[in-house]
C-alpha cells in the first residue's frame, strides 16, 4: 500500500477511536451527573409521552428553532436533513458483501448536496453579516462550517462535474475499512480533500460543540416531565443532606400525632 | 439615564445594533464581610480565588447536569441573541444570552476541555483573570434568570442555570452581591426578607382587619400562628407592607373568608420568597424552604397555599417537594412525615390563584364585576410562573388560571401582544436579585420591552391596569412605570381585582 493509503487508513481508525471513546465518555458523564432539581422549560409537558413528543419534534423538525428564527431554521434544518440523506447515500460504499437493494436505489439522494450547501452558506452568511452572531463567533465556529462546506463542495465536484474517482477503488477502500481488508485509496486529490475533513470532524466530535447532538437529549429543560408536585424528584447528593437533618424528624416526635 | 427622564418608546421595538460596553461597570454593591459570613461564604475575596473558583466550577458541573451539558452543547446559532430584555434594552452585547454564558463557557473551556487547553484562541477559551471576574460580577448581575432565552434555544440551554452557577462560584470565593445576601441573612434569622418580627407582623395584620371592617362592615380575619388550621398561607413579606401588594393580601383574606376554609399565616415562616435560588445555592434555598416545612408541621395544617410571588411559586411548585418533601408521591421517611399529614385531595403546595379559581369553578364566590368597570386590565405573566411552573395541573394552566380569575372579577380584559406574553413573556426587569436601587439604570432599561408592549395595549385597547402575580414585578413596575410615562398606580395584584369585586357575606363571625 502507498504511504498515503496507509496514512488515511490510520487516520480513519484514529478518528473513529476518538469518536467512540470520547463520545462514550461524554455520554456516561452526562448520564452520571445528577439533575437535582426539576427545571423543565415552558411549554412543559405534564407526561412522559409529552416529553417524548417534545424531543421528537425538536430532533426531527427543530420545532423551537422554527419558533425562534425562521431563516436560521431554514438553513439549519435543510443542512442537517441533507446530512442525514447523504449519510444514507454513502452507506453503499461501506456496505460489506452483497448490497441490499434499498441502498442501490439511493442515488437520487445525491441531490441533497444542494440543500446542504445552501444551508451552510446561509449559516456562514449569518455568522458574517449579522453583528450579534459575528460577536459570539470564535474562529472554530467559522472553521467548522468551512470544513463541512469543503466536504459538500468536493463531493459535488466529483458527483456533478464528472470528476469521479475510480469508483471500484473507492468501494474497495471504504469496504476494506469496515472489514479490515485494507486496500489502496483512489489517489485523486479531490477525493482526499473530500474525506480528510470528514475524518477530522469525526475525531473532533466529542471535544467540540458538535456535542449538541447528544446534548439535546440530556438537557433537563427538555427531557423532564413537569410533575414536581406529584412525584418526589431528588438526587443522591441531596438525599445525603436529609440524612444529616435529623433535627427535623426529631422535632416532630414531641408533637405526638 | 436619569431617574426622572421619560423614555420615548418607538412604535416598533427593533433589535438594536451592538453597543459594546454600554453597560460596562462595577456591578451592584458587594456584600459586606458580615453578610457573607452569615451565609457561610468567605467574608471577602480570598487570595487564591482563581484556584478555588476553578474547583468550584468543577464541583458545580459535577452536581448539576444542566451546567455540564449546557457548557458543552451551545453551537452558537445565535437565535437567543435578540430574546433577552436586557439586551433589547441596553444593546450591550454581553447581555445577549449566549455571550453571557460565554463568560462562563470560555473559562470552562480553558480549564476543562482539550481544545481550550491547547488551542484557546481557536475556540475562544479564556483565563479566569481579574478582568474576567469583573465581567462575571457585572454581567451575571444583569441577568434576571427569567429563562426567556431558554424558551427559544433549540437545544434547551437555560442561561439562568449558568447565571446561578456563576453566582454560586463567586460567593464561594467571597464575591457576593449585597442585596440578595443581606436579605437571605434576615430570612434565616427572623423568617422574612424584611426582618419583620412577630409582634410587628401581628400589629400589621390587626390593622388590616380593622381596615377591612371599616370598609366593608365584615369581620374578615387575617389569622397568625393558629394551630390546626386547614391552610397555611405562605406569601411574600412584601404583601404585609408594600403597595400595591397589600391589597392583594386583603384579597386573599376575603377569598378565605368566603370559602369558609380556616387558614393561618406563620410568623416563623412569614416569607414565600426564596432568594437562595437567585444565588444558585442549594443549601441556602433548602434552609428557606425548611422553615416552611417546619411551620406546616408545627401548625399541623392540612394544606399549604402560596401567595402571589413569581420565583417563590417556582421554588414551591418545582422545588419544595425535592427540597423538603412538601408535595406528594414521596416514599421515604422524611417526606412521608409531612405528606401523611397533608390532605392528598389537594395539590401540595397550591397557588392562591388555584385556590380562588377552584372556588370560582364551584360557584362559591360571587362578584360585582362592575366594581372594576373603570379598569381595562391586562395581565403580565411573571417569568418564573410562566416558564418554571404550572397551575391547575393542565397544560398551560399557569397562563389560563390567572386570566380566568381576572375575567371572573373584571369585565374588561385585553392581552398584550402575543409575542410578549405567556411562555414568551418579557421580564419586568427587576427579577433574579436585581430589585435594588443600585441597579436602577439597568432596571429601567430592562423594562423597555415590557413597557413597549404595554404602551401598544394602552393605545390600541385603552388598557389602564396592569395586573401581576409577583411581588418583584409589582415593586419593579411601581418604580419604573413613570419612566415610561405611565401611572405608577396602574400596577395591581390579581387578588386586588378579586378584592374589589368580591361580594362578602356579612356576619359569618368566626
Amino acid at each position: 500500500m502507498s504511504s498515503i493509503s496507509i496514512f488515511f487508513t490510520l487516520f480513519f481508525y484514529f478518528s473513529v477511536l476518538i469518536f467512540v471513546t470520547g463520545l462514550s465518555y461524554k455520554i456516561v458523564q452526562y448520564w452520571n451527573t445528577p439533575a437535582p432539581l426539576k427545571i423543565p422549560i415552558a411549554p412543559a409537558p405534564l407526561t412522559k409521552s409529552g416529553v417524548f413528543l417534545r424531543l421528537t419534534k425538536e430532533v426531527f423538525l427543530f420545532a423551537t428553532l422554527f419558533k425562534s428564527s425562521k431563516w436560521t431554521w431554514l438553513f439549519g434544518w435543510s443542512f442537517h436533513l441533507a446530512l442525514v440523506l447523504l449519510f444514507f447515500r454513502h452507506l453503499v460504499y461501506f456496505w460489506p458483501g452483497e448490497i441490499p437493494l434499498i441502498l442501490l436505489k439511493t442515488e437520487p439522494l445525491k441531490y441533497a448536496a444542494y440543500p446542504l450547501i445552501f444551508g451552510l452558506l446561509g449559516l456562514l452568511g449569518r455568522r458574517i453579516f449579522v453583528d450579534r452572531v459575528r460577536y459570539i463567533s470564535a474562529p472554530s465556529d467559522y472553521l467548522m462550517l468551512l470544513l463541512i462546506i469543503l466536504i459538500g463542495a468536493s463531493g459535488m465536484v466529483m458527483t456533478f462535474a464528472n470528476n469521479h474517482p475510480n469508483m471500484l477503488l473507492v468501494k474497495n477502500f471504504a469496504e476494506g475499512l469496515i472489514t479490515f481488508k485494507w486496500s489502496e485509496l483512489p489517489s485523486e486529490v479531490i477525493f482526499l480533500v473530500h474525506i480528510a475533513p470528514v475524518f477530522f470532524l469525526i475525531a473532533i466530535f466529542p471535544i467540540s460543540k458538535l456535542l449538541h447532538g447528544p446534548g439535546i437529549f440530556f438537557a433537563p429543560t427538555l427531557n423532564q416531565v413537569d410533575d414536581a408536585r406529584k412525584k418526589r424528584h431528588i438526587s443522591q447528593w441531596a438525599i445525603q443532606k436529609e440524612k444529616n437533618t435529623k433535627i427535623d424528624l426529631e422535632h416532630n416526635k414531641d408533637k405526638g400525632s | 439615564m436619569s431617574k426622572n427622564s421619560i423614555e420615548k418608546l418607538p412604535t416598533y421595538l427593533a433589535i438594536p445594533p451592538l453597543k459594546k460596553d454600554s453597560m460596562a461597570g462595577k456591578g451592584p454593591f458587594k456584600a459586606s464581610i458580615d453578610i457573607q459570613k452569615d451565609l457561610g461564604f468567605p467574608g471577602e475575596k480570598i487570595d487564591n480565588w482563581q484556584q478555588v473558583a476553578i474547583n468550584k466550577i468543577a464541583e458545580t458541573k459535577s452536581k448539576y447536569r444542566s451546567v455540564q451539558v449546557f457548557l458543552d452543547s451551545c453551537m452558537k446559532c445565535g437565535v437567543c441573541t435578540d430574546k433577552c430584555h436586557y439586551y433589547l434594552g441596553t444593546a450591550d452585547p454581553k447581555n445577549m444570552p449566549v455571550a453571557r454564558q460565554d463568560l462562563f463557557r470560555s473559562v470552562y473551556r480553558r480549564h476543562f476541555t482539550f481544545a481550550g487547553k491547547y488551542f484557546p484562541k481557536l475556540v475562544g477559551a479564556k483565563e479566569f483573570d481579574e478582568d474576567m471576574l469583573d465581567d462575571w460580577y457585572n454581567y451575571f448581575h444583569q441577568c434576571s434568570q427569567c429563562r426567556r432565552c431558554a424558551v427559544f434555544c433549540p437545544i434547551g440551554i437555560d442561561t439562568a442555570e449558568i447565571s446561578m452557577a456563576a453566582r454560586e462560584v463567586m460567593n464561594a470565593i467571597g464575591v457576593g452581591q449585597k442585596y440578595p445576601n443581606q436579605i437571605l441573612g434576615k430570612i434565616n434569622k427572623i423568617g422574612n426578607n424584611l426582618g419583620m418580627p412577630e409582634p410587628a407582623l401581628r400589629d400589621t395584620l390587626a390593622d388590616l382587619e380593622e381596615e377591612i371592617k371599616e370598609e366593608t362592615g365584615v369581620n374578615v380575619k387575617l389569622p397568625l400562628d393558629i394551630k390546626n388550621s386547614e391552610v397555611l398561607m405562605v406569601t411574600p413579606s412584601a404583601d404585609f407592607f408594600a403597595e400595591p401588594h397589600i391589597d392583594g393580601l386583603i384579597g386573599y383574606a376575603k377569598v378565605f373568608h368566603q370559602s369558609g376554609v380556616s387558614w393561618t399565616l406563620s410568623s416563623y415562616a412569614s416569607e414565600a420568597a426564596n432568594f437562595g435560588m437567585f444565588i444558585g445555592n442549594y443549601d441556602v434555598m433548602r434552609q428557606g424552604a425548611l422553615r416552611i416545612r417546619k411551620a406546616a408541621l408545627d401548625l399541623n395544617v392540612k394544606r399549604v397555599v402560596v401567595g402571589e410571588c413569581g420565583h417563590a411559586w417556582r421554588v414551591a411548585y418545582s422545588f419544595w417537594n425535592t427540597l423538603t418533601g412538601l408535595g406528594s408521591g414521596g416514599s421515604d421517611e422524611y417526606s412521608l412525615k409531612l405528606q401523611n399529614q397533608l390532605d392528598s385531595n389537594y395539590p401540595q403546595p397550591q397557588h392562591m390563584i388555584e385556590f380562588t379559581y377552584d372556588l370560582i369553578q364551584r360557584d362559591k364566590l360571587s362578584f360585582d364585576k362592575s366594581k372594576n368597570d373603570h379598569r381595562v386590565v391586562t395581565f403580565h405573566d411573571s417569568c418564573n410562573v410562566a416558564r418554571g411552573s404550572n397551575m391547575g395541573d393542565i397544560e398551560n394552566g399557569q397562563f389560563i388560571l390567572p386570566r380566568e380569575v381576572i375575567k371572573a372579577a373584571c369585565n374588561n380584559f385585553s392581552d398584550m401582544h402575543k409575542s410578549t406574553i405567556k411562555s414568551a413573556t418579557f421580564c419586568c426587569g427587576g427579577g433574579g436579585g436585581l430589585l435594588t436601587d443600585d441597579l436602577i439604570d439597568l432596571r429601567i432599561k430592562g423594562a423597555k420591552p415590557r413597557m413597549h408592549a404595554l404602551k401598544q395595549s394602552e393605545q390600541d385597547n385603552g388598557v389602564n391596569t396592569l395586573a401581576a402575580i409577583c411581588a418583584i414585578c409589582k415593586s419593579q413596575f411601581s418604580k419604573v412605570l413613570p419612566n415610561y410615562d405611565f401611572d405608577p398606580y396602574m400596577i395591581v395584584s390579581v387578588h386586588q381585582l378579586v378584592s374589589d369585586a368580591i361580594i362578602l357575606t356579612k356576619d359569618s363571625e368566626t
